[in-house]
């Protein structure tokens, strides 16, 4: 528990390994695939054979670019590889080729949002591009296994400055992140997938008496669940302030190591691995192998070109042109292609909240349904716009509506087509309404009894009558045309 | 006509291609060399009999159904033992590699072969071409033909005894720090390391990744020229290889070259210099200067050779070189851990680690323990800025120097080693002593020029003296040119040890 006098400040900086979705591998060219058999996607070079050199995936490049510019970095014109040397058994070469003085991105930030409906600005130190390594499988009591599949995955490595404060501050900016680069079409960032893993450096500054006492920093390996990561922040928080609170000037940020921590996904805790002093010297060194990378405005103007509107920008800019509420311009601005399907409806003259409200309405729920995004159901802009406008020319009714969308969404067909196959079209023959409201109170004296009379049945009495007359004309009159007829014929 | 193996190897190429020679009568001849010779000079790790004959026989079928043939039809080249073929093995003259059976070809000898080149062996080396003498492999030593008590020279040793004891045609060495010319010169043959990126290193086991250059090592300057045009070129799978047009080396080989200039660096010619090879070398440059080459006299500062208070020889070049490659191979051998392939200890190991050293423990020499342990050293942290570093300050300052010589002259003209072929064991006690075999060549790697060795006469004892011709980037053809020069005006070629005229 804290201790009322005292004030505890979390400082937080997170590092977010980000796998590309290139087609091949970093170096060389084996499927970047996910899934599949153990040892299928290897080659010579990623498993480090003597002799082989690698040579460098340029889209890989340009994705670490595209996510850098988002990012308002500053990509570096010159631009080289690294070897970072360590022994493990699934790094083939006991090398990565990764990037150490000079990584392609550097000196960004994130504007995240925050519950309270502000945001904060996270800067980025650095987003450099490496090769991930293979994976050791241990599912054998006799010896572990090691799958090279994932050995020269292109890896992008993003770090962030100790700006955040707490756990809220994380989880906002490790989901906008992930948010950013399936935005920009560089990774799946499935974490099930192991697409996207975090690892957080934390310590305390806390405040008691006037004196501010610094914990020992902790980097914790590994997480690859947005669960993880929080619970591991929240555990740090709390654990850091207990060890600090039984030895107050004792547990102090330059009286031990950095220590290194892994996270227990059964208990929700961390474990202490190693002080960082035990730690490797990866003996950085230039990679002889591969020629340095410079960059030019024109590669790097092409790919910022490349970009637009980035999520945040779009999700504001819903909020304040569209007047949605922030649920509604977030749902709408998880991926880009949903968003520009309503950008291009209201380009062709749809009114926006209609949009909206079919978009998040039938087109949220089918796609709901089908474990995809609404932009993936089919729908088209042409559709949206024209089941837009028919509802805001009184050419169809709300629940007409949303039966066109389903039929629209199955058949890829037009929706005034469907309206009219259906015959879902408003009713605005006032003579057939007119015959259908007196035939309602012809055939109902009772209801008819009750709304005249007025008191308690009225309005259900009312309703009943409404409901004869749209079952008259299949659901297609409008019921705002019904109400005031029958209030005519019965002078209520 | 004559002997098979009293041909060049561009003799034997024309003397397939009109039907006077079959390939398979050539190979065949080869191997009866290998067989009669070899166990006195121990140049080959591996010899494909068979497969040698397989291949000579298609040349010879091709060549009778009237097709096309490459510009190495029918000639028997060997490899050295570094460069990865997907038939036989590919050792480097390693324990830990011993079985190694590479699944891909390394580009230089693929290119070999697409030019119908008949592969008949691979030749030993020092440890993973760490060395300069081939004492170092982890398999045998080789022998000088010229002198069977003494080295051939290293780290291709074998590469260079088998050209010398003509048990191949040509073969291809590589070049990290000397390895390809130091040897040249000890066997009496042409050694070529071309420009750094001329040649793919793909296949290439590494052992200096930003000084390795292959190139051939043969019995004449013709024959460099030939093989080098095969071999040389970009390379996709290499992103070190300069994509830059291939000349025709042997187009205007024997052209002398008008108003040569010659460049003779003074810090060369010191007393570290055996007075043997001195004098050759200035009776060659006489040799120019009669053919109308202008000798002018140029300096290399930082590749001085000096002695020190004990009066020892030092060396700014080898100094820089030592840590540039020994960091390099550090990193480059890491990968041989018994994990995925190669030697893998026999021995009860309690965890990963143990099993890594017992390993590397087991399978790697002397030599390449001693530069995996300096190169991890001045790699580490601390240490990094004061050594690797500094190293490549020093590196710049000898390029540099090769540039501002290049300004005067257009070849530079230099010994290829301090000494002719020393016994065997002399030097293996002292590892210092023998990093200075290399003390005129090393600095050429650095700069990544293109060096070439050739026979300047015989010593006194009867051993042959090699002399070093180095031009500035890309400047192959001019260079051969220079070196044919030479051969036609000297009339020193093709110099041939007792051994083989038994």
């Amino acid at each position: 528990m804290t201790d009322t006098k005292d004030k505890v400040k979390p400082i937080i900086g997170l590092e977010i390994h980000v796998e590309l979705a290139t087609q091949t591998k970093m170096f060389c060219r084996c499927r970047n695939n996910f899934g599949d058999p153990p040892n299928t996607n290897v080659c010579p070079v990623c498993i480090g054979m003597p002799g082989v050199m690698p040579v460098m995936n340029k889209k890989a490049v340009e994705y670490s670019m595209k996510v850098g510019l988002a990012l308002d970095c500053k990509v570096a014109g010159f631009t080289k590889w690294d070897r970072k040397s360590y022994y493990y058994p699934d790094l083939p070469k006991n090398y990565q080729l990764s990037q150490y003085d000079l990584p392609l991105n550097h000196g960004g930030y994130m504007e995240v949002p925050l519950e309270s409906g502000e945001t904060k600005k996270i800067r980025v130190l650095r987003a450099h591009l490496e090769e991930d390594a293979g994976k050791n499988v241990h599912d054998n009591p006799s010896h572990t296994g090691v799958d090279l599949n994932r050995a020269g995955v292109p890896l992008l490595e993003i770090v962030s400055e100790p700006d955040m404060n707490s756990a809220e501050e994380v989880m906002s900016y490790a989901r906008s992140m992930q948010r950013l680069v399936r935005w920009l079409g560089v990774s799946e960032a499935n974490m099930q997938m192991g697409h996207m893993r975090f690892e957080p450096n934390i310590n305390l500054h806390i405040t008691r008496d006037g004196k501010t006492y610094k914990t020992p920093i902790c980097e914790v390996k590994n997480l690859n669940s947005f669960r993880a990561l929080e619970n591991t922040v929240n555990y740090e928080i709390g654990r850091q302030y207990a060890e600090w609170q039984s030895d107050p000037d004792g547990y102090a940020f330059d009286k031990r190591n950095k220590e290194n921590r892994g996270y227990d996904d059964a208990t929700g805790q961390t474990i202490f691995q190693r002080e960082k002093e035990e730690a490797h010297d990866y003996r950085y060194f230039p990679e002889p192998d591969l020629v340095p990378v410079t960059v030019d405005d024109a590669w790097r103007d092409g790919i910022a070109s490349d970009i637009g509107e980035l999520p945040l920008q779009r999700r504001q800019r819903y909020m304040d042109k569209y007047e949605l509420a922030f649920k509604e311009a977030d749902a709408l601005t998880q991926e880009p292609a949903t968003g520009d399907i309503l950008d291009e409806a209201v380009a062709c003259g749809a009114d926006a909240k209609r949009c909206v409200n079919l978009l998040l309405s039938r087109g949220a729920a089918i796609a709901n349904e089908r474990g995809c995004s609404i932009a993936q159901t089919g729908l088209t802009a042409g559709q949206l716009a024209e089941l837009a406008k028919m509802l805001a020319g009184g050419d169809i009714n709300a629940t007409s509506a949303a039966k066109i969308f389903d039929k629209m969404i199955e058949s890829g067909n037009n929706p005034r087509e469907i309206a009219e196959s259906q015959g879902l079209l408003a009713v605005k023959d006032t003579a057939a309404l007119e015959a259908w409201v007196d035939k309602a109170i012809e055939a109902n004296p009772q209801a008819v009894e009750d709304v005249k009379s007025g008191g308690k049945k009225q309005k259900k009495a009312f309703g009943f009558l409404m409901g004869q007359v749209m079952q008259m004309s299949r659901g297609a009159a409008q019921p705002g045309d019904v109400q005031k007829l029958i209030k005519e014929k019965l002078g209520s | 006509m004559s002997q098979i193996n009293e041909l060049s190897a561009l003799e034997l190429r024309d003397a397939i291609a009109a039907g006077e020679v079959s390939a398979t009568q050539a190979a065949k001849e080869y191997l009866e060399a290998i067989e009669k010779h070899d166990p006195q000079v121990s140049a080959y790790n591996e010899v494909f009999t068979d497969r040698a004959i397989e291949q000579a026989k298609q040349v010879d079928s091709r060549r009778q159904a009237g097709e096309k043939l490459g510009p190495l039809a029918g000639l028997p080249i060997a490899l050295k033992d570094n460069m990865c073929t997907t038939y036989g093995k590919t050792s480097c003259s390693s324990k830990i590699l011993a079985d190694f059976q590479a699944p891909y070809m390394s580009t230089a000898a693929a290119k070999l072969e697409e030019a119908g080149a008949v592969i008949i062996g691979k030749t030993n080396l020092d440890e993973f071409a760490m060395g300069s003498s081939t004492e170092n492999s982890g398999l045998k030593p080789t022998r000088n033909p010229w002198d069977t008590q003494r080295v051939p020279g290293g780290s291709s040793g074998g590469s260079a005894a088998a050209v010398a004891a003509r048990l191949c045609a040509a073969s291809l060495g590589s070049d990290t720090g000397g390895s390809i010319r130091q040897p040249a010169a000890f066997c009496g043959v042409v050694g070529f390391k071309p420009t750094y990126g001329r040649v793919s290193r793909y296949g290439l086991v590494a052992y200096g990744s930003s000084l390795d250059q292959i190139g051939p090592m043969t019995q004449t300057v013709a024959d460099a020229a030939l093989l080098s045009g095969v071999i040389a070129g970009y390379d996709c799978k290499d992103s070190t290889s300069v994509p830059k047009d291939v000349p025709d080396y042997l187009a205007n080989i024997e052209t002398p070259i008008e108003n040569l200039r010659i460049g003779l660096p003074k810090e060369f010619y010191s007393d570290a210099l055996d007075p043997a090879i001195n004098e050759s070398i200035h009776t060659a440059a006489e040799a120019y200067k009669s053919a109308g080459a202008e000798v002018i006299e140029v300096s290399l500062p930082h590749s001085r050779i000096d002695r020190d208070e004990n009066g020892d020889l030092s060396s700014f070049a080898v100094a820089c070189y030592y840590i540039v490659a020994m960091a390099e191979a550090s990193s480059n051998l890491a990968r041989y851990d018994g994990v995925h392939y190669g030697h893998r200890t026999t021995e009860q190991v309690g965890d990963i680690i143990e099993l890594y050293s017992k390993s590397r423990a087991e399978g790697f020499g002397e030599e390449v323990k001693r530069r995996i342990m300096l190169g991890t050293y001045t790699l580490s942290a601390g240490y990094y800025d004061a050594y690797y570093n500094k190293a490549l300050k020093v590196r710049r300052l000898i390029k540099n120097d090769f540039d501002a010589a290049f300004e005067k002259c257009d070849v530079l003209l230099c010994p290829a080693t301090p000494t002719t072929a020393f016994n065997i064991g002399e030097k293996s006690d002292d590892p210092l002593t023998m990093y200075l075999a290399d003390i005129y060549t090393i600095s050429v790697n650095l700069a990544g020029l293109p060096g070439l060795s050739i026979p300047a006469g015989l010593s006194d004892q009867g051993l042959p003296i090699g002399m070093q011709l180095v031009g500035p980037v890309f400047s192959e053809e001019k260079l051969l040119r220079a070196a044919r020069m030479y051969e036609k005006i000297s009339g020193v070629m093709k110099l041939t040890p007792e051994m083989v005229k038994k």
